[in-house]
C-alpha cells in the first residue's frame, strides 16, 4: 500500500451534547494524508455534528483534535483547521448569477496589487488553470446557474482546492448526479489523492464505498464503533456494524397476490419530458420505475399527481378514463404522492409532525367550523404507532427529525390521505440502513392490503428487492418492462443507458 | 504520548436574551410601570382611551397583515384602503341619506374588492404581492381623490358617528369591534382549517400544492380578508373624525406591518400570531404615546419606531441562533 502513515487529522474522545442529548460521545477518527476515509453510520449516529465540528461550525463540548500535529486548543485554532478542511455541501454553496471564477475565488478576489480594483483576467487564467489542473472541461467565464449539479459539485472541489485544503469532506455527493459523472468524481477523487489530499466521504452508498474508500469508520447512535482498511470489511459485516444487529434479510417478502388494475396510462406524455408512456398496476402490486437521472420518471410521478398536467395520452382509474389537473383531484381518485424532495416538496419543514401528518386530510377532523383537536391526535398518534416514527412528541417540529423519520412522516401524510395508489419516488434518498428496511417492509405491508404501489428508485438493488414488475426508462422513453423473474442489474442498466 | 487537552470549550458567561414567548407581554407591562412613574399623565382614563383607539386602527390592519405575511406575502395598499373606504362610506352616510347599513356595505365592498384585485393579481396574475399592492396602494390613493374631488366629505350622520364616539357597557364601540375581530381571527388563525392552510403555504408553497391544498384560494382568502379589515379600520376612523378624508392612512401600512412584525411574524413566511400583533400594536401605541407626554418631538418619534422596528427582530434572531 502506497498510503502514508502520517495522520493529518486525529480526533480523540470528542464529545458534542445538545440540550443533554449526546450527539458525540467520545468520538475519535484517524485521518490520513492521501486517503479517502468513509465515515458510515445510520442517520442521527452522529456524523454531521463531527463534520460540522471539523468544519469549525460547531464547538465541542471536550475532546482531542491533532490538526497536522499540533493540538488545537480553543475556538481560535479550530478557526485555523477549519482553513484546512473544506466542505462540500449538500445543499450547495455558489452564487448562480456570477461566474465559475468569480465563485471559485468568491471571498478571495484577485486584485490589481493593492488596490481596490478587481483583476478579471488573472481571475479567469487562474481559475482556468485550477479547472485544467482537476481536469474539468469548463469554461471559467459560464455563469454557475448554467451549469449541471456534478458541475457545480466540480466547481465546489476547485474551489476547496484553490484554498489549499488538506482534508475535503464530501456529504452525499452522488445524491443528485448521473453515473457517468459519478465516474468522473470518482477521477477527481483519485487525483486528489494522489496530491495527498484526504478525503473523508459520507455516502449511503454501499458500492461506492466499496469503490473508492481505504479506510471506513463506523459510528452509531454518536458513538464510535470500529475503524478498519475497506478490504477488511465487506456489505454484510458494514452493514451490522452500522445497524449493530444482523440484516439478514434486507428485502422483505412478498406474496404474489395480484387484483384488480387500479391504474393504467396510455400514451403519456409531456413536452420535453417523457412520450409514449403506458403501463397499469393492480391491486396488490409494486411496479418499479427504473432508469437514470433526468430520464422522465419523476415527471411521470408528477403527471400522474396533477403537479404538471401532462400533453398527450390518458389516465384511467379502476377503468373509467380521468382528468387529473391537480393535486386536489388525484387525491379526490385516491392516488397518493411521496416527493423525491421531502424537504422542498414532501413536507412544511417548520411545522409539527402532527401538522405535517394531517396535512393533506385535515378536513377529516373538523366539528363544525374548527378543527378537531382530539380526532386529529388519535389518527397522528396511531400513524407514529405504525409507522414507528421516532419523534420525541407530535408537536415537534418535522425539520428536527431525522431523514429516515421525516420520510416516515411524509408517508404517513399520504397513507391519512387514505389513497389506494401510492407513488413512491425515490423513497429511500439519504435515510439509514434501518430505517430502509423499515420502509421496504411497509410498503410490502401496503401492497399485502390491496394497495397499487409505483416505486421510483435509483438503486438498483431496491428495485430489484421490491418490484413485481420493472419499468424501465431512458432520456423520457419506456425502454422495458420487466417482470422479476427476468430482470438483473445488468439488464437494467443496459435498457437504462440512452442509446 | 501527546499533551492532553483540558476542554474545548471557550463560552464565557452566557447571556440569556431567551425571553420567549411571553418577551412582549414583558416589555409592554415593564414600559407601562416605568411610565406610570414617570409621568401621572399617563395612567389615566383619557390617555388611556387615546391609547387604544390609536391602537385599534392600527390593530385591525395589522391583523389582516398578519395573516398575509404568514403566507409568506407583504401588502402594501391597506392605508389606502382605508382612504377610499372613507371617502365611500362618508359619500353614503351624508346626513340621514340612507340607512345606516347602506355606508357601511359600502364601505366593506369597496375593501374586499381591493383585497380581492389584489389577491386575483398575485394568484392568477403571478404578479409579486408587493408589486400589486404597491400598485393598488397608488391606485386606492388615487380613486380616494377622485371620489372625493379631493375635498374631506363632512356633515355625516349620527348614527354613523356612532360607531365611532358611542359606548356599550362602558365600553367604546371601536375597542369592543377590536376584541371581537381580535377573537374571530385567532380563531381563525389557530382552529380552523383555513389557518392551517394559512401556516403551510407560507411555510412550504410546494409541499402545502402537493398536499392538495388549493394555495391560490388560501390567497386569495388572506389578502380579502386584509381588504375587508382595512375598510373596517376606514369605518370607524370616518365615524370617529365625521369627515371622509381622501389623505387619511398615509403610512398606515406601514405601522401595520410594523405591529405584524414586533409581534414575531417572520416576514419569511410560515410564523405569527395574532396575540403577538396586538401586543406589537399596543407597544407601538403605548411608544408614541409616551414619547407624546414627554414632549419629545415628533421628528425623533420616528427614529425610535424605526429603532424599535430593527430591535425586535434583531432580538428575536439573535435568541432564535442561540438554540443553534
Amino acid at each position: 500500500m502506497s498510503l502514508k502513515q502520517h495522520y493529518i487529522l486525529e480526533v480523540q474522545n470528542l464529545s458534542k451534547n445538545f440540550s443533554g442529548v449526546k450527539a458525540l460521545d467520545q468520538v475519535q477518527l484517524k485521518i490520513r494524508e492521501g486517503e479517502v476515509h468513509a465515515l458510515m453510520g445510520e442517520n442521527g449516529a452522529g456524523k454531521s455534528t463531527l463534520m460540522k465540528i471539523l468544519a469549525g461550525m460547531l464547538t465541542p463540548d471536550s475532546g482531542e483534535i491533532f490538526f497536522e500535529g499540533n493540538a488545537l486548543h480553543s475556538h481560535r485554532d479550530l478557526k485555523i483547521l477549519s482553513a484546512g478542511i473544506a466542505m462540500i455541501h449538500q445543499e450547495m454553496l455558489l452564487v448562480p448569477e456570477l461566474t465559475v471564477a468569480q465563485n471559485i475565488f468568491l471571498g478571495k478576489e484577485i486584485r490589481r496589487g493593492k488596490t481596490w480594483w478587481l483583476d478579471d483576467r488573472s481571475l479567469n487564467q487562474k481559475a482556468t488553470e485550477l479547472l485544467a489542473q482537476v481536469g474539468i472541461a469548463l469554461d471559467a467565464r459560464t455563469p454557475m446557474k448554467n451549469l449541471s449539479v456534478a458541475e457545480m459539485q466540480m466547481v465546489e472541489i476547485v474551489k476547496a482546492i484553490s484554498k489549499n485544503a488538506k482534508i475535503i469532506i464530501m456529504d452525499e455527493p452522488t445524491s443528485a448526479i448521473s453515473d457517468k459523472e459519478v465516474k468522473s468524481l470518482f477521477n477527481i477523487i483519485s487525483d486528489l489523492k494522489a496530491r495527498g489530499v484526504a478525503i473523508i466521504y459520507i455516502s449511503h452508498k454501499m458500492d461506492e464505498i466499496f469503490r473508492i474508500a481505504d479506510t471506513i469508520t463506523v459510528l452509531r447512535d454518536g458513538k464510535y464503533i470500529q475503524t478498519k482498511p475497506a478490504a477488511e470489511l465487506n456489505q454484510d459485516s458494514l452493514i451490522s456494524l452500522m445497524v449493530g444487529r444482523e440484516l439478514d434479510t434486507m428485502f422483505p417478502e412478498h406474496t404474489e397476490a395480484k387484483g384488480n388494475i387500479l391504474l393504467s396510462v396510455q400514451g403519456l406524455g409531456r413536452q420535453g419530458k417523457f412520450s409514449d408512456i403506458n403501463f397499469e398496476v393492480s391491486a396488490g402490486e409494486v411496479l418499479g420505475i427504473a432508469g437514470l437521472m433526468g430520464a422522465g420518471r419523476t415527471e411521470i410521478a408528477r403527471a400522474i399527481n396533477g403537479l404538471d398536467a401532462p400533453d398527450t395520452g390518458n389516465i384511467y382509474i379502476k377503468g373509467q378514463k380521468t382528468k387529473i389537473n391537480s393535486p386536489q383531484d388525484a387525491i379526490k381518485n385516491r392516488i397518493g404522492y411521496v416527493s423525491e424532495d421531502r424537504k422542498e416538496v414532501g413536507l412544511v419543514l417548520g411545522m409539527s409532525v402532527k401538522e405535517n401528518i394531517t396535512l393533506a386530510s385535515i378536513k377529516k377532523h373538523k366539528r363544525g367550523l374548527f378543527v378537531d383537536d382530539a380526532s386529529e391526535r388519535t389518527a397522528v398518534a396511531n400513524m407514529i404507532e405504525a409507522l414507528r416514527i421516532k419523534t420525541p412528541h407530535p408537536d415537534q417540529p418535522v425539520k428536527n427529525l431525522s431523514g429516515g423519520n421525516q420520510q416516515k412522516v411524509a408517508i404517513a401524510k399520504v397513507l391519512l390521505s387514505s389513497p389506494e395508489i401510492i407513488i413512491l419516488d425515490e423513497p429511500t434518498r439519504g435515510i439509514d440502513v434501518g430505517a430502509k428496511f423499515e420502509i421496504y417492509k411497509l410498503v410490502k405491508d401496503l401492497a399485502a392490503q390491496g394497495l397499487a404501489i409505483i416505486m421510483i428508485s435509483s438503486e438498483l438493488p431496491e428495485i430489484l428487492g421490491m418490484s413485481d414488475r420493472i419499468l424501465v426508462m431512458a432520456e423520457g422513453k419506456q425502454t422495458a418492462t420487466l417482470q422479476k423473474a427476468e430482470a438483473t442489474q445488468e439488464l437494467i442498466m443496459q435498457y437504462a443507458m440512452p442509446q | 504520548m501527546k499533551d492532553t487537552i483540558p476542554n474545548l470549550t471557550q463560552n464565557g458567561p452566557k447571556i440569556n436574551l431567551n425571553i420567549g414567548k411571553y418577551g412582549l407581554l414583558v416589555a409592554l407591562l415593564l414600559l407601562c410601570t416605568a411610565l406610570t412613574i414617570i409621568t401621572p399623565k399617563f395612567l389615566t382614563l383619557p390617555n388611556i382611551m387615546i391609547i387604544v383607539t390609536q391602537v385599534t386602527i392600527n390593530a385591525l390592519l395589522a391583523f389582516g397583515v398578519t395573516f398575509i405575511i404568514i403566507t409568506g406575502g407583504i401588502d402594501l395598499s391597506v392605508g389606502s384602503v382605508v382612504a377610499v373606504t372613507s371617502v365611500a362610506t362618508a359619500t353614503f352616510a351624508r346626513a340621514d341619506n340612507y340607512p345606516l347599513v347602506v355606508p357601511l356595505a359600502m364601505g366593506l365592498l369597496v375593501g374586499l374588492g381591493f383585497g380581492a384585485l389584489n389577491g386575483l393579481a398575485i394568484t392568477k396574475g403571478k404578479v409579486p404581492p408587493f408589486i400589486v399592492t404597491l400598485g393598488t396602494m397608488t391606485i386606492g390613493r388615487g380613486l380616494a381623490l377622485i371620489l372625493s374631488k379631493g375635498r374631506p366629505i363632512s356633515n355625516l350622520s349620527d348614527s354613523f358617528n356612532y360607531i365611532g364616539s358611542g359606548s356599550l357597557l362602558g365600553i367604546p364601540l371601536p375597542i369592543l369591534i377590536l376584541i371581537v375581530v381580535f377573537i374571530v381571527c385567532t380563531l381563525l388563525l389557530r382552529k380552523t382549517v383555513m389557518g392551517r392552510y394559512v401556516y403551510a403555504v407560507g411555510g412550504n408553497e410546494q409541499a402545502a400544492r402537493a398536499s392538495g391544498i388549493n394555495v391560490n384560494k388560501v390567497k386569495l382568502f388572506v389578502y380579502t380578508l386584509g381588504g375587508g379589515l382595512a375598510a373596517l379600520a376606514g369605518i370607524i376612523l370616518t365615524s370617529r373624525i365625521s369627515t371622509g378624508q381622501p389623505n387619511v392612512g398615509i403610512g398606515f401600512e406601514l405601522s401595520a406591518i410594523a405591529a405584524a412584525i414586533i409581534g414575531g411574524t417572520s416576514t419569511s413566511g410560515g410564523v405569527g400570531t395574532i396575540t403577538g400583533t396586538l401586543l406589537g400594536a399596543l407597544l407601538i401605541g403605548v411608544i408614541s404615546n409616551s414619547l407624546d407626554l414627554l414632549n419629545v418631538s415628533s421628528y425623533y418619534q420616528q427614529v425610535v419606531m424605526g429603532l424599535i422596528i430593527i430591535g425586535a427582530v434583531l432580538l428575536d434572531s439573535l435568541n432564535k441562533n442561540k438554540g443553534n
